[in-house]
């Protein structure tokens, strides 16, 4: 799993739960997948991310100093982040790791690359 | 009939390792599904020249994902069956995977991808597999949380195989309600194999449906009249009593050196009721 996907999960499908975001990330195992840098792509994706949520993505991946606090207002100039941003959030692969929803606790398991977001039937 | 797949086991038990080995394996699999996401990838209408985020429902071991792979798009995948998953991974796909369960809605945020496609898994959810499990209200929860992790002017694509008419007016009405519009477009209507339903869902904005293929009846009309005008040309003479017929007299009669009025833009007009 990709931190860009991690930004976009949510644990919203519980029963109960109202946000379900950001969840909480630990990584066992990680990998660098190189590729292609698009900055078009990276600027399009940018709004629909929620910048708390790449922050603490950031944090866990030891990556916390390229990532600024707040999101600079222009980012379409600014290579050298977009370029951070691409590295961040489609090279790094979660392989093992969990998921914790904020709100109930319940935790998803990464294997293998693939986050577990199966509920049981009480859940839903 | 074939007996279908739906009727046998819910889906992450049908779909165990042997089932899902043949999706990398079977050629004849890997051709069809390849081919009908291409045509769902041509149903989505996606803007060429930009990169695009599409969400692959019931992505199973990444066949369709590699479609819009081959157009430089980045996908995220979802599936219900571990071992189909673990295909993807072995196949060492692009897109990133999630297993989840459709029918508990899909886990992502509002406004999140451009678009998405599914090959043959909406019939799935149009069986209860679980005592607590409602074929409506599953539909429902899915296509309401699809609708909202889809940008506005998102389109997306299902293929599935409907067992009866009952089915399509489940799934559609429940996609409606969700807010979607659009609606079923069925390639080859006229042929029991190569018939194939495909579910076209909009978020906005004001677009036609898209032409469905094998089934042009009208078009065909009009080729076969234009086919027998030619076929009276080509044998020479002119409709009796048209305006052409009266020329090609005048102008016999003219070479023959006998009296003829001239060529007006009233030759070969019928007379007004008057006269």
């Amino acid at each position: 799993m990709r931190l860009s996907t991690y930004n976009f999960l949510t644990s919203k499908a519980i029963k109960g739960v109202k946000v379900g975001f950001p969840l909480k990330l630990t990584i066992a195992k990680q990998d660098v997948v190189e590729s292609e840098f698009n900055p078009t792509f990276i600027e399009r994706l940018l709004p629909r991310l929620d910048w708390s949520g790449i922050r603490l993505a950031a944090e866990v991946a030891g990556l916390n100093d390229d990532i600024p606090a707040e999101l600079p207002a222009n980012v379409a100039e600014n290579e050298e982040l977009l370029k951070k941003l691409h590295h961040l959030l489609l090279e790094i692969d979660v392989l093992e790791g969990q998921l914790e929803c904020p709100e109930t606790g319940r935790v998803f398991p990464i294997t293998d690359g693939i986050p577990n977001m199966l509920l049981n039937e009480d859940e839903v | 009939m074939a007996r279908r797949p739906e009727h046998l086991a819910p889906p992450e038990i049908f779909y165990n390792d042997d089932e899902a080995k043949k999706y990398s394996t079977n050629t004849r699999i890997i051709e069809i599904q390849i081919e009908m996401a291409e045509r769902a990838y041509e149903l989505l209408t996606l803007n060429e020249d930009e990169q695009c985020l599409i969400l692959d429902i019931g992505c199973g071991s990444g066949l369709s994902g590699s479609v819009l792979e081959d157009n430089e798009h980045i996908w995220v995948g979802v599936d219900i069956s571990k071992s189909m998953l673990d295909i993807a991974v072995e196949r060492d796909v692009a897109g990133d995977l999630v297993l989840t369960d459709m029918g508990d809605g899909m886990p992502f945020r509002p406004g999140t991808f451009d678009g998405a496609i599914s090959i043959s898994a909406l019939q799935w959810l149009c069986n209860a597999d679980k005592s607590t499990h409602n074929p409506h209200k599953r539909l429902y929860k899915f296509f309401s949380t699809l609708f909202s992790c889809l940008t506005r002017t998102a389109r997306a694509v299902f293929q599935f195989y409907p067992e009866n008419a009952d089915q399509i007016e489940m799934v559609t009405s429940q996609a409606m309600k969700a807010g979607f519009y659009g609606g079923l477009v069925v390639d080859y209507p006229n042929s029991t194999k190569a018939k194939k339903y495909f579910l076209v869902l909009m978020t906005g904005g004001t677009t036609p449906m898209p032409k469905a293929l094998g089934s042009e009846e009208e078009e065909k009309r009009i080729n076969y009249i234009k086919k027998r005008d030619m076929c009276r040309e080509a044998r020479g003479k002119p409709m009796k009593k048209s305006r052409e017929w009266i020329l090609a007299k005048k102008e016999r009669r003219r070479r023959q050196g006998r009296d003829t009025r001239p060529d007006t833009k009233y030759t070969g007009r019928k007379r007004s009721g008057k006269f």
